[in-house]
């Protein structure tokens, strides 16, 4: 805890979680692919299922790998301790079946994911969980908003596809005056632009499949915990500070303090469930990171250079872009993303629904495909993709109205992506 | 657990190397309890751990004898393990001086500062508020197995015992 301190961001996404393995010495990290470890005897298998001592059982609730990605991003994130996770939406349930009962209520801004949307509005009710969207311009529309049943405040730091910025100081304020923790999704900005934890959030959630891992190439998220919440104190969640029926009674938070909340997570969430990340995922993801701050540099760049080419253009009515100076957001952009404001952002181009559209399928070098955060540089129409399950007042609140595309931009060569989106909006 | 106190890893380390002899007082039969898992996981690693609890003296704990008091052990102890809470900390931490040993070790939670100032004053290493099990798996490479942030950069290979 001490030591990390003295090592710096670029240092610790290369080394942070792993050492030369002490068998072989190898020097990357292994592919654990392996569904299951031999115990000592009889005694150590009890030990590791008790949670007595620190071991591997299955790899559905810890696998080598997939631990050297916790470590890594729990490290980056400041934070305690962290579980991955199959997928982003994963880790969200991970996070709130950790925090909730049927009955509990838990608040969120309305600018998020549309995929986050429909997960909080029409899955989680199904499990007795109420999610209230609300705008997060206002701080206080949280602190009015509160009930006793409420358990948890949910923001994007960087909504996708908005590029609202929220204050997170201040939500975090009215979370802990409340005495229930703020979660972050960090997803938009990584560790390398926003460090929540620094702004009081409690939790951190990730799509790792986005700028962590970095490539487009493996389906993963994460959940970390800061380490500060005081879950006693709170009185709120007596499921992690009481004997646990669905652990012979184990009291989490006494027994592993401030990482108690992440082994509840994995010992019951994980186990229960069973959305585990794959040790080949982690390991992409792994290398991925080793490069975040590079990449995101370069994203930031690019994303800064397409926008204000973007913002002159004759066709294109409006530039949702919090590293603009035009952005309502840049005031908080520069407080809670001092390195730029991402790289994924949305703008009307004139004509509506069907010249967003037809923009999207005249690109060339774009992909059009429902990701972001991949070397490659990705558009999107979200009206008609990401944001169709919504109803129109939603998609407008969200940032997805009809005349909405969104960009994901890449690290090609800036101007060849200029070229690229000149050609399309020449096209309409 | 975050707080004001710092402990360098080259001592925990040390600590560590040079004690072959835990009591740990407040010890529980319950397996569920937290000191049980700290017992148990402590003669894993190869400790002689001894348990001091007045309530069950004489019963049996892992194999080992429950003692009433510190001042009832029959063996040396390198390292009095505190699972108390912070008030009772005090008088524990007295006898530990008074059996001669070496180190004082509070668990998560506990913290007395005054029985600290004590200790040290009698020559004894006082380490408080942190869990003998985390801090030992934390250090010899077992913590991060659990997505745990170690804090430990290192490119030397981890050797296997510690």
């Amino acid at each position: 805890m001490s030591e990390q301190a003295s090592f710096g961001f670029e240092t610790r996404a290369i080394h942070a979680g792993a050492r030369p393995d002490p068998v072989t010495g190898s020097r990357n990290v292994p592919i654990h692919q392996t569904t299951s470890y031999v115990f000592e005897d009889a005694e150590h298998a009890a030990a590791l299922f008790n949670l007595a001592t620190f071991g591997f059982i299955y790899s559905r609730i810890t696998n080598p790998t997939v631990a050297v990605l916790e470590e890594r991003v729990a490290s980056l994130e400041g934070g305690r301790a962290a579980v991955a996770a199959a997928s982003g939406h994963a880790a969200q349930f991970l996070a709130f079946f950790t925090l909730l009962e049927p009955g509990d209520e838990f608040l969120a801004s309305r600018n998020l994911y549309g995929g986050s949307i429909t997960q909080f509005t029409h899955s989680f009710p199904r499990l007795g969980w109420t999610g209230r969207l609300l705008d997060p311009g206002d701080p206080e529309n949280f602190r009015r908003a509160l009930t006793p049943r409420t358990k948890a405040i949910f923001v994007e730091s960087l909504a996708n596809p908005g590029g609202v910025v929220v204050d997170l100081e201040a939500v975090a304020a009215v979370a802990h005056e409340a005495g229930i923790p703020l979660i972050v999704d960090n997803t938009m900005a990584s560790p390398w632009l926003c460090q929540p934890f620094a702004w009081g959030a409690d939790l951190v959630v990730h799509s790792t499949t986005k700028f962590l891992s970095g490539h487009g190439t493996s389906m993963g998220g994460v959940l970390v915990e800061s380490g500060k919440f005081d879950w006693e104190r709170s009185g709120k969640f007596p499921s992690l500070t009481s004997p646990e029926p669905a652990y012979h009674g184990l009291n989490f938070y006494e027994t592993f303090g401030d990482f108690g909340f992440t082994m509840k997570a994995r010992a019951v969430a994980l186990r229960d469930f069973g959305p585990a990340m794959a040790p080949m995922n982690a390991f992409l993801t792994i290398t991925g990171i080793e490069t975040l701050p590079l990449r995101m540099e370069r994203h930031v760049r690019n994303a800064l250079e397409v926008a204000r080419f973007l913002e002159a253009h004759p066709r294109v009515a409006w530039v949702s872009y919090a590293g603009l100076e035009s952005s309502p957001w840049r005031a908080l952009a520069r407080k809670y993303l001092p390195k730029g404001a991402g790289s994924v952002f949305t703008f009307g181009v004139k004509g509506g629904y069907e010249a967003g559209r037809k923009l999207v399928e005249s690109c060339e070098l774009f992909s059009h495909l429902a990701n972001v955060g991949d070397t490659r540089s990705l558009v999107i129409h979200p009206a008609s993709t990401t944001h169709r399950q919504l109803s129109d007042e939603q998609r407008v609140a969200a940032g997805a109205g009809p005349e909405v595309v969104r960009l994901s931009v890449g690290l090609e060569s800036a101007e060849d992506l200029i070229r690229d989106l000149d050609r399309a909006l020449g096209a309409g | 657990m975050k707080d004001d106190l710092q402990y360098a890893d080259a001592d925990l380390r040390r600590i560590f190397r040079d004690t072959r002899t835990v009591a740990m007082v407040g010890a529980s039969p319950k397996w569920v309890r937290p000191s049980h898992f700290v017992f148990r996981y402590l003669q894993q690693k190869g400790f002689r751990v001894i348990p001091v609890n007045p309530q069950n003296a004489g019963e049996q704990i892992l194999g080992e004898t429950v003692y009433a008091r510190l001042a009832d052990v029959p063996v040396k102890v390198d390292l009095v393990d505190v699972f108390r809470n912070s008030d009772a900390a005090g008088p524990i931490t007295d006898e530990a001086i008074a059996i001669g040993a070496g180190v004082v070790w509070m668990q998560l939670t506990v913290r007395n500062d005054e029985a600290a100032a004590r200790a040290r004053a009698a020559g004894l290493e006082v380490v408080m508020n942190r869990c003998l099990k985390i801090e030992y798996g934390r250090l010899f490479g077992e913590l991060g197995w659990c997505g745990v942030n170690t804090g430990v950069i290192s490119s030397k290979r981890l050797r296997v015992n510690r």
